[in-house]
């Protein structure tokens, strides 16, 4: 009798197996069609979206379709090749130049994915010799970067310094010269907490580290041209490397790292998950390029951010146990059991409001959320929509006294 | 001075007491998942908690293979002995 290689993964199909299944199971949810950036057809029903991490709306913006379309006819469905290969062409090179001119760095290197940049910057960065001491609330990317890798990794607690210092301070201590890379995000993106980047870095420093930014919940929403959190602190000098995505607030898909370091651009030729995969195609690259232009001029995060705190305002108000504070785009409230916050999601879904069913160990601490990620193409009619049926069904389940 | 692993047992045992809320018999073949049943969060804080205690690092790497108490103490006294 041969052992089911699928045989490991029984709890959890036993558990996918409990959720309903059809429509209102969270995890097969299809959108049958998209009338914007904020509304879709879902079952049938036009139904809010109120969880795309689409900050900017940026998917249906009238330059960012017309840029894809113009690339679309004049260079064809994809590149099939690498970017090492066939797989550059004029999007591809114009965008790292416009990302270079965004962020006023020397080098930016753009991957097909954000996972794929933390994946391929983290395990190519930090060698045998080397340590990456990462956030115990990364982002899974930033674990798979590190599990990749050869590095030593080390874990310091959430957004605290004082124990990110302890362990850099112990690691110097027996390895005077290692290499040092240091992970942090900018915005964590189920409680959308910033990182204090200024006292994270500068124990970084203190200890000689190098120190990598994930903005990838962040770009477009903060700072003064929309660099994201290390611009709105103040504290760009400090960081050595800053990662990002083009699937959230520019629209589309693709990551990206940029960097000041004089040898950044070898990157190109050892970075397995840059060297041997597809590149982007060129209307996903001239949509992304259009949307980094239009992201550095725009005041849409003033909205974005008014959005954001009308709703979690009306829900902390409402008497909701708050994951969310109101100061990034995401708005979460706590529900006590998984069992409870399927049950919300579902009604949420009967409703009309798509929300986030966000559930260990996707979040920290272990806690079950219903999690909104607001756009800055909701209207506040929309969001004052959510609100009512987020206290109206809290009230039904008992989730609200 | 070096310290035995049974002293290094003996100390994890006292600083594991605060997770250990079911109030377990913790023996060397005590796990964390099943016999003690804390979560991944907790392991991480005791984890943190043991590190600063014998001022090491224990890199995640390694942490796969540290199913009980006694494999923890192994791994406390090569780290310190290395």
């Amino acid at each position: 009798m041969t052992l089911d290689l699928f045989e490991k993964f029984d709890a959890t199909l036993d558990s996918f197996n409990q959720l309903p299944q059809g429509d209102l199971n969270p995890f097969t949810v299809k959108m049958d069609e998209v009338l914007s950036p904020t509304e879709a057809i879902i079952n049938g029903r036009k139904t809010i979206l109120a969880g795309t991490n689409n900050y900017m709306g940026m998917t249906y913006n009238e330059e960012c379709m017309e840029a894809a379309e113009n690339a679309l006819r004049n260079f064809g469905t994809g590149t099939t090749g690498s970017r090492v290969l066939n797989g550059t062409y004029y999007g591809h090179k114009h965008l790292e130049e416009t990302l270079k001119d965004f962020y006023d760095a020397d080098h930016a290197i753009v991957f097909s994915t954000g996972y794929q940049a933390n994946l391929g910057v983290i395990a190519t960065l930090a060698g045998p010799k080397d340590y990456v001491v990462i956030d115990a609330d990364s982002h899974a990317s930033i674990y798979d970067g590190c599990a990749m890798g050869n590095a030593t990794v080390v874990r310091f607690t959430h957004n605290d310094p004082e124990n990110l210092e302890k362990r850099l301070a112990r690691i110097r201590k027996k390895d005077p010269e290692a290499g040092i890379l240091v992970v942090i995000e900018g915005v964590y993106s189920m409680l959308g907490d910033q990182a204090p980047i200024k006292e994270l870095a500068e124990a970084s420093k203190k200890h000689n580290a190098s120190v990598l930014v994930d903005e990838a919940h962040s770009i477009g929403v903060f700072g003064k041209t929309g660099r994201g959190v290390a611009q709105e602190q103040g504290v760009e000098h400090l960081v050595d490397f800053i990662v990002g995505t083009f699937s959230k607030s520019v629209g589309t898909v693709g990551g990206y790292c940029v960097s000041n370091h004089p040898k950044f651009e070898v990157l190109r030729l050892v970075c397995r998950p840059y060297v041997f995969t597809a590149s982007l195609p060129p209307s996903v690259v001239a949509s992304a390029t259009k949307a980094l232009e239009l992201i550095k001029d725009s005041n849409l995060r003033v909205k974005l951010l008014e959005n954001s705190m009308r709703l979690n305002k009306g829900l902390a108000d409402a008497g909701f146990e708050m994951g969310t504070t109101g100061e990034s785009p995401i708005a979460a409230i706590i529900i006590d059991t998984q069992e409870r916050a399927i049950a919300y999601w579902q009604r949420m879904m009967q409703e009309g409001v798509y929300v986030n069913l966000a559930v260990p160990p996707a979040t920290p601490n272990g806690l079950n959320l219903m999690r909104c990620s607001l756009s800055a193409a909701h209207s506040f009619e929309q969001i004052d929509y959510m609100l009512e049926k987020f206290i109206a069904v809290g009230k039904e389940l008992g989730v609200l006294g | 001075m070096t310290l035995s692993t049974n002293e290094i047992f003996d100390q994890i045992c006292d600083i594991m007491q605060p997770f250990n809320q079911k109030s377990v018999d913790i023996k060397q073949e005590t796990t964390f998942a099943t016999d003690l049943e804390l979560d991944s969060l907790s392991v991480m804080d005791m984890l943190a908690a043991i590190e600063d205690h014998f001022d090491v690092t224990v890199p995640l790497n390694i942490l796969p293979d540290l199913e009980t108490v006694g494999q923890v103490a192994e791994a406390i006294k090569n780290i310190l002995d290395e």
